[in-house]
């Protein structure tokens, strides 16, 4: 029997799917989500870097965005510049404050063109669930200055789904190749010759079987959360949960958030609220490389500038422990002289690598690859080394 | 739920006592704690030797998801700890009665075993919903 979702919480329109498959479903950012199902978190993250896994992010925002002045909105809006994405890129980027703090992390798509149910639009802007009514509320301060330019949430209409892991480009390659019917961007015919980063238009029965009429379509892109290969599908929600099902079908393993979690960890992405929140700026968090210089135009680009001038006081590194100890969100770092230097953001056992690490903000001075540091886990002083980001990568 | 031996004793914070023959008690987590846990990854022990008061914090495991302190269902001296343990974590969840015992104590006094529950009653408590939940 369903249990109604407790009060304030939203559920995924697979919600049903994953009480079916044995979830744990706990509360995340306003929605009943699954941590994990019946084969346990290590598994779960053992099949994405073996094989194929997936994951229902129908929970992350979803914001249609449109008009002859969108680009520049967007320009205004985000660290991403906006002029440059041709339709079928997708851009990574940041919602700053004025005081150069990161509202949210996101993914811009460009799907100009592309035959989905969103209609004639130019931008798909995928946000963090739990950053949802922040990031629209921040985005509609600007938006009347930016006449014609509409921005409409079309996270419920919608599912989303994360196939990742060295059999996803396969897998939906093979999907493809039988119902050859491919969406309106020349991708060279299957989804394997998308490179990173972009996307095409889709409808389900590229995915699945020939349908008529013809399904409402979504989008396929090149994109995850995992380091490691695979794709991101939006799609209508009656369709979505169809392709859930296939993918199901065809054995790939259910993931929750708890996999999730250890796997973005493992390949360094941050996670908003924890590495990353509206107090730290994007080179605070080491994270430059995704502020183009082609854009001046943002909110909190004079602050970048000033800090890309004067220096950061603090930075993002990562670590892994040299006794065992796991480093929660929030643990004191220390130098080895026992002061303290920073915080844990993020940390784990580490089940790819088999060592403990973690992330967390430390004085410039103490922020020197190979230094040694020190872990306050509870009670106990475990020590710790600067290493390299990411801990893990992918095999190209 | 999986049935817990009847040969054990159970405290409300989902620890188990089995008595040996000898007089010393064996410690572990119940299938219900790991269970609540999820996958083990580390678990922190007092070296043998030691003494700890019954109910005391013995202890704490990481799981992926979270760190739970393990508290004592007996006082007394630690004669042993499960070396097993520090490699093999994930005997906690997949042996909890078993190979995952997680110490090996000399009791204070048999009289201790009294505040714990028998099989039966630890299941009825369980499912009373009093349990604490999501660890």
């Amino acid at each position: 029997m369903v249990q109604p979702a407790p009060q304030s919480l939203s559920r995924t329109p697979l919600y049903q799917a994953h009480v079916a498959l044995g979830a744990r479903m706990v509360p995340f950012a306003g929605w009943e989500m699954p941590v994990q199902y019946a084969g346990g978190i290590l598994a779960e993250t053992r099949a994405v870097r073996t094989g194929v896994g997936m994951f229902d992010v129908s929970h992350m925002g979803r914001l249609a965005i449109t008009g002859d002045r969108a680009a520049d909105f967007l320009q205004r809006v985000l660290t991403v510049d906006a002029r440059s994405p041709k339709p079928g890129r997708s851009k990574y980027g940041f919602v700053l404050n004025e005081q150069g703090g990161i509202v949210d992390d996101i993914i811009l798509n460009n799907i100009e063109g592309a035959d989905t149910a969103f209609g004639l639009v130019k931008f798909l802007l995928v946000c963090n669930a739990g950053n949802r009514p922040a990031v629209v509320a921040w985005l509609r301060k600007s938006l009347p200055q930016f006449p014609g330019v509409t921005m409409k949430d079309e996270t419920e209409a919608s599912v989303m789904i994360a196939l990742q892991g060295p059999g996803a480009l396969p897998l939906v390659d093979k999907l493809s190749q039988k119902y050859a019917d491919h969406g309106m961007y020349e991708i060279g015919g299957l989804p394997s010759s998308l490179r990173p980063f972009t996307l095409t238009d889709v409808r389900e029965d590229v995915l699945q079987r020939n349908l008529y009429p013809k399904p409402p379509g979504g989008i396929l892109s090149r994109t995850g959360y995992t380091g490691e290969d695979g794709v991101e599908v939006i799609l209508p929600t009656v369709q979505g949960i169809r392709i859930w099902q296939v993918f199901q079908g065809l054995g790939v393993v259910p993931c929750g958030l708890g996999a999730r979690d250890l796997l973005r960890l493992e390949a360094a992405f941050p996670l908003h609220g924890n590495d990353i929140d509206p107090t730290t700026t994007p080179l605070e968090a080491g994270l430059e490389r995704f502020v183009p210089e082609g854009n001046t135009e943002f909110i909190g680009w004079d602050v970048l500038e000033r800090q890309r001038g004067q220096g950061v006081t603090r930075k993002l590194v990562g670590f892994k422990l040299l006794e065992r100890g796991v480093p929660r969100h929030g643990f004191p770092l220390l130098s080895e002289s026992g002061s303290t230097i920073g915080h844990v953001t993020s940390g784990a056992f580490s089940p790819t690598l088999n060592v403990d690490i973690g992330m967390g903000y430390v004085q410039v001075g103490h922020a020197q690859m190979g230094s040694r540091l020190v872990v306050e886990i509870r009670d106990r002083n475990v020590p710790a080394e600067i290493v390299p980001l990411p801990f893990y990568s992918r095999k190209r | 739920m999986t049935t817990n031996p009847r040969d054990m004793r159970y405290s409300k914070e989902h620890e188990w006592v089995k008595m040996q023959p000898d007089g010393t008690a064996l410690v572990g987590i119940t299938a219900f704690a790991q269970d609540q846990l999820g996958d083990a990854v580390y678990v922190s022990l007092p070296k043998a030797g030691s003494s700890v008061k019954q109910f005391a914090k013995l202890g704490e495991v990481e799981s992926v998801k979270a760190v739970s302190d393990i508290f004592s269902p007996l006082g007394g001296e630690i004669l042993e700890v499960n070396a097993e343990l520090a490699a093999h974590p994930e005997l906690l969840n997949k042996e909890p009665y078993g190979k995952a015992w997680l110490i090996k104590l000399r009791p204070t006094s048999a009289s201790e075993l009294e505040k714990l529950l028998s099989a039966e009653q630890y299941e009825a408590f369980l499912s009373s919903g009093d349990a604490r939940k999501g660890h």
